[in-house]
């Protein structure tokens, strides 16, 4: 099985759509010919020609607009927001129009064939405007799909999925593992399931929730625990909207115990919603208060990066004192 | 880009540049002096006619209906048929049309049935969007009309990449999208046509400039000449015309449409018209606009205009107009009593459509209302008749974990 980064798997998942049908359009800025500045939709222009593979002009709230428009019309757009950070011009028509399309047509029409890729999070000295992680203003917005993968095999697998779904996905790439996250992925097409978290190590004293780049930082923390003794169940999310509350219930039913992780603030973070679900559904299951490793309530900084990460030992300070409660 | 230096600072403004409004039927329905007919047929004609007609009396109608508190809300379209109605007959029926809101004569020449336009405006289980968007927000698939959304100036760069998937597919198609001169400050306006031009895209953007945004007149909207010349920014044809003159926004809108599916290049018109009506049923123009201002235009009334230059033409007849009145008159009063007795959408309506199917989350919070409502049936509207009765009225989140 072939080796890959994150970014040749994304790259290696637009390829295989592209060919497999072409209704399947790229765009962005800087997707053409220089392949976008990650190099995600590299040589994707060479082989489909500038029809299906272009750069647009620097004006998200129209990638998007075109986006919709496209996708109503029956193509399958995957429009690319450089940097999560400046998805916000495109709020209004991701909220308002794309993930509203079906219902308030009472589904004459759709755009269920777009996806919408952007990178995301910190970690790469990117200060306030290119290390956000701006996904709970999308889980807040019904009509949405919210993916994040947090390897090659998993990018792969739910950016293919993405794009066939029947549904708008916003999907989230964790930056950071672009180039440093590198593992075997199969050469063939193949779908990972949206709605569904995967378990990826079981374990019985505490359970650990995170998706995207955050997740080799929860390994990182799990590693630590396991030294002393207590061992982890830990468990992707890789969905965010729908998120797959019964696996984490079921897990922390068995647990009693939850430490849930994100780099974006506290107040308002996704992991708020989780641990409000998760008390509702196993309230007198629980061992110790659901605990959040999260950013703090800052915008994102730049030399004191080190010290707003979440990182692995404040985990690790989370999963010991939820043990010791 | 072309640089072509000079040595002396000189600046401008754009006043150098004046764009003209193009006319071709004056107000009492004659052809002014060297300008000549469009080549519509009397059929085509009769249809268009028929079409601002009827829009007129469904917006008297539905506009009296509101008053007498059977509707919640209506936006007629008076005083902007020709424009609105002229541009959608010289298109294809299967042109794609993206509107904003106003614009229900396109529907009504494309043979939106008077049904149809009821079941929307009462919300009933025959709503095509199943009682969920506020009156007049029609959509109609079969009729290449795309859903309104309440948003402003979001349906035009949609437009832009409607239209570029139609020249992928090669269909012969192209779109036109409708919005307002105060629609056009929005960044989607421009990202629109910046996108339109670069990318060479078969659409139309179709600019009803009626003089007020709610009550914003225009001189408070831009400083420019309209809107027309923004069209030179993003190198696109445009065109100014007398949107109260069916025969020449008929015309105009032809060659644009010849221009977008032919050349693949994106075209502004500018309609100038007047909104003669309030903004909606919860807006009154007499606080920010005088009534003379309002008569003025009334003289330039464009169905009125049309119906003269068709009564000359001996096309219509005084006969057939008093005809058509009565019993569009007398269906639109049928067809609203019909509407406003059927039942809502079924409950489960609410949670459908969100997604291509209902997520398991979703599920879960409509079994729990659905319980709910059985505990209290008599808080709410339809109470126990929009239970599904198998539901298991005892649901807790501790047992399904």
């Amino acid at each position: 099985m072939p080796t890959m980064n994150m970014l040749q798997a994304i790259n290696n998942a637009l390829d295989i759509a592209m060919a497999e049908d072409e209704k399947v359009i790229c765009f962005g800025e800087d997707v053409g010919i220089f392949g976008g500045v990650f190099r995600a939709t590299s040589h994707l222009q060479e082989k489909y020609g500038k029809a299906r593979c272009f750069n647009t002009p620097l004006v998200e709230q129209g990638i998007i607009g075109f986006a919709n428009g496209l996708a109503a019309q029956g193509s399958v757009p995957v429009a690319e927001i450089q940097f999560a950070d400046y998805i916000f011009p495109a709020f209004d028509q991701i909220v308002n129009e794309t993930a509203k399309y079906r219902y308030r047509s009472g589904d004459l029409f759709n755009v269920g064939g777009l996806t919408i890729r952007t990178p995301y999070g910190g970690g790469i000295a990117g200060g306030l405007y290119h290390s956000q992680s701006p996904e709970a203003y999308f889980t807040h917005t019904p009509g949405l799909k919210v993916v994040v993968p947090r390897n090659p095999y998993q990018a792969k697998g739910l950016l293919l999925a993405a794009i066939r779904d029947p549904d708008p996905v916003l999907f989230m790439e964790p930056k950071r593992l672009y180039r440093a996250s590198v593992g075997e992925v199969p050469e063939e097409d193949y779908q990972l399931p949206i709605g569904e978290a995967e378990v990826i190590k079981e374990g019985s004293d505490i359970t650990l929730v995170g998706w995207g780049a955050q997740m080799e930082v929860i390994g990182k923390a799990v590693e630590l625990a396991e030294e002393q003794g207590i061992t982890c169940e830990v468990i992707d999310l890789r969905s965010l909207l729908p998120w797959d509350a019964d696996t984490v219930a079921e897990s922390v039913l068995k647990t009693g115990r939850l430490v849930v992780s994100h780099e974006a603030p506290l107040t308002g973070g996704f992991a708020g919603e989780i641990a409000a679900t998760i008390q509702e559904r196993c309230f007198l299951y629980l061992e110790s208060p659901i605990r959040r490793v999260t950013g703090l309530d800052t915008p994102f900084p730049l030399v004191l990066e080190k010290e707003y990460f979440p990182d692995h030992l404040k985990i690790f300070e989370a999963i010991r004192e939820s043990v010791n409660f | 880009m072309m640089t072509h230096y000079v040595h002396q600072p000189t600046f401008m403004t754009g006043d150098e540049l004046s764009i003209d409004t193009f006319s071709v039927l004056d107000p009492e329905g004659e052809l002014y002096s060297g300008a000549e007919e469009p080549a519509l047929e009397r059929d085509h004609a009769r249809r268009l006619y028929h079409a601002m007609l009827s829009t007129r009396i469904l917006d008297e109608r539905m506009m009296a209906a509101q008053r007498q508190g059977r509707l919640s809300f209506y936006m007629q379209c008076v005083g902007e048929e020709a424009a609105v109605i002229g541009s959608t007959a010289a298109l294809s029926d299967t042109d794609m049309i993206m509107a904003q809101y106003r614009e229900q004569g396109a529907l009504m020449y494309r043979g939106f049935s008077i049904d149809e336009f009821m079941n929307q405006l009462f919300g009933n289980e025959l709503d095509y969007g199943k009682g969920r968007q506020m009156p007049v927000h029609y959509g109609s698939r079969k009729l290449h009309y795309m859903t309104i959304s309440s948003p402003l100036a979001t349906q035009i760069p949609q437009a832009t990449g409607y239209a570029y998937g139609q020249k992928l597919a090669g269909d012969g198609n192209c779109t036109l999208t409708f919005f307002g001169e105060g629609a056009a400050s929005e960044g989607d306006f421009h990202a629109a046509l910046n996108m339109a031009s670069v990318h060479k895209v078969p659409v139309i953007f179709f600019c009803r400039n009626n003089g007020y945004a709610i009550s914003t007149p225009a001189v408070e909207q831009f400083a420019a000449d309209g809107i027309a010349p923004r069209a030179f920014g993003y190198h696109m044809h445009v065109i100014r015309v007398d949107g109260n003159d069916v025969l020449a926004v008929f015309e105009a809108t032809q060659r644009a449409r010849k221009i977008a599916v032919e050349q693949n290049q994106p075209v502004l018109i500018e309609a100038m018209t007047y909104r003669l009506a309030a903004h909606s049923s919860s807006d009154d123009p007499s606080g920010y606009r005088l009534k003379s201002e309002e008569e003025t235009w009334r003289l330039k009334d464009p169905v009125l205009r049309m119906q003269k230059w068709m009564l000359k033409k001996g096309w219509w007849s005084e006969e057939e107009e008093t005809h058509l009145q009565e019993t569009l008159r007398r269906e639109v009063l049928e067809t609203m009593k019909r509407a406003e007795k059927r039942p809502s959408p079924p409950l489960d309506s609410l949670v459908s459509d969100v997604y291509a199917d209902v997520t398991p989350a979703l599920q879960r919070q409509f079994d729990h209302l659905k319980s709910h409502i059985r505990r209290y049936p008599e808080a709410y509207p339809r109470g126990m008749q929009s239970l599904d009765l198998d539901v298991d009225a005892a649901t807790s989140p501790q047992e399904d974990a």
